[in-house]
């Protein structure tokens, strides 16, 4: 695959008998050779390992060494409180644009003296030019190019980390710590993109292989793909970038107001600032015409992204998914997409166009399969 | 044991033939969620879509390999779709047709071609 991007763990993938794919711009697997299925299953019974290498890893550093600059700065970009972000403490937040809509989202960490962000690999490019115009007059943008980020997933993944590096049992959701793992320098947070504990650990390209042969020599893990890692995510009700949010969706739209704190709303500290502030506060105060709701068709035919949605009677779609697939875990078929606000209320029965045939499909609460992380 | 370029394999049982899809095409779908199978008996025509699965990955349609009548379908893979990886060229059969010359058989692949269509 010519012009492909490749981690520093493609040759360990290829030995662990990886089907490699495409995906912004890197090769990555998709699964290996116990399969998707297997392989979600076995991140929710036991630890699932995966190369989230392609994810852009970017440092703002405040020109004047004090976080409070970097946050400030960093607030006129997104609608989320970073200033009052705790020291060592992650948190999500999205870039906004002008129109209300989402550009990208991302996790940030106040890591005492800097920022640290992690970014969807296919918007990187656009979120490092964003970071350097907006924030170059106070802050300095490292992009950590030559670092490697590994995510450890599920029940087991607490032990078998904890194995290497005991301190992690310590670390609470959301928590970030640096540290020596394998002797290898990491920055590590307890979170992740399964709905399961776990972390996500942010290594050096030299010291990666190293450090995923060492976790995967674990009995209880496994190497996962990027199949399984898109239909946990979806159980889990978490946005993929591109499918259930982008560049027109609003944060509220998008069922995203969680992430706004108190401090960037209406009558907040920092009310507004952030591009976009107008609709979406707007949209908060008097609610938005479509929400981004969780869908569960009957039967077992997936509805896939795409798929309209129609009311009893009405031949004009009240709606569309924008991520569907089979739930390994919840055993059936789950989407999610956007519905007009009226029909948006749980246990509403909408229509679903699969193949011409319109079968029911109910609103439901999001998450399908209750999140375990460790408060 | 018959084969066609759409990785279908064909047996003649009792007159009828049995279609189902071969272990390389269960293979390449990955984990199979959904069978939807049609209502019978159904008179078809060569690639009409006959059977809809869906695995972890997309959707994917089985077409007629022949001309004539579906006569039965494998009812029990709607609830067990996943005997689509198990056992794809035996428990996991779609469904029967009654064809007017079985000596069109005669045409498809053999398993030698099949395999070297597919290597």
């Amino acid at each position: 695959m010519p012009d492909l991007n490749r981690t520093p763990l493609f040759d360990l993938h290829i030995e662990l008998g990886a089907k490699m794919v495409p995906f912004a711009g890197y090769e990555l697997p998709v699964q290996y050779p116990l399969g998707v299925m297997k392989e979600h299953l076995h991140t929710r019974s036991a630890a699932g390992l995966f190369d989230v290498s392609h994810m852009g890893q970017v440092v703002v550093w405040p020109k004047s060494g004090k976080y409070e600059d970097a946050a400030l700065a960093l607030e006129s970009l997104v609608p989320v409180n970073v200033l009052g972000l705790g020291e060592k403490r992650q948190r999500y937040a999205m870039f906004t644009n002008e129109a209300g809509g989402i550009e990208d989202d991302l996790m940030l960490a106040n890591m005492g003296d800097h920022i640290f962000v992690v970014v969807n690999a296919a918007c990187k490019e656009a979120d490092i030019a964003r970071m350097q115009t907006h924030l170059g007059e106070s802050c300095r943008i490292e992009v950590l190019q030559y670092r490697a980020l590994l995510a450890l997933q599920g029940p087991a993944a607490e032990a078998a980390l904890a194995l290497l590096a005991p301190s992690v049992a310590e670390m609470a959701f959301m928590d970030v710590a640096e540290m020596t793992i394998a002797g290898a320098e990491c920055v590590v947070s307890r979170s992740g993109y399964t709905g399961e504990d776990g972390y996500e650990i942010s290594v050096a390209n030299s010291n990666a292989v190293d450090l995923a042969r060492a976790l995967l020599a674990h009995p209880d893990v496994e190497p996962i793909g990027l199949g399984a890692r898109d239909s946990l995510r979806l159980e889990a009700g978490l946005c993929l970038y591109g499918n259930d949010i982008d560049a027109t969706t609003s944060p509220i739209e998008a069922a995203l107001t969680w992430a706004i704190q108190k401090a960037r709303r209406a009558g907040g500290d920092r009310e507004g600032g952030f591009p976009g502030a107008d609709r979406i506060l707007d949209e908060m105060a008097n609610g938005a015409s479509r929400r981004r709701v969780g869908l569960l068709p009957e039967g077992r035919a997936p509805m896939r992204e795409g798929t309209r949605i129609f009311v009893e009677g009405s031949d004009t779609p009240v709606g569309i998914v924008t991520s569907g697939a089979f739930g390994p875990t919840v055993e059936r078929p789950v989407s999610m997409g956007y519905v007009e606000t009226s029909h948006a209320e749980v246990g509403t029965v909408l229509l679903g166009e699969v193949r011409g045939k319109l079968l029911p499909v109910t609103v439901a609460e999001m998450p399908f399969r209750p999140a375990q992380f460790k408060r | 044991m018959k084969y066609t370029e759409e990785h279908e394999w064909l047996r003649v049982e009792d007159d009828l033939v049995v279609v189902g899809i071969t272990a390389h095409a269960s293979e390449q779908l990955g984990d199979v969620v959904f069978v939807e199978l049609p209502e019978v008996p159904m008179t078809v025509t060569k690639d009409d879509e006959i059977v809809v699965i869906e695995s972890v990955k997309a959707a994917s349609d089985i077409l007629a390999p022949l001309d004539g009548e579906i006569v039965e379908v494998n009812s029990p893979l709607a609830d067990e779709p996943g005997k689509v990886n198990d056992d794809p060229t035996g428990d996991a059969w779609f469904f029967k047709m009654k064809i007017e010359d079985l000596s069109v058989l005669d045409e498809l692949l053999d398993e030698a071609d099949y395999n070297k269509f597919i290597a």
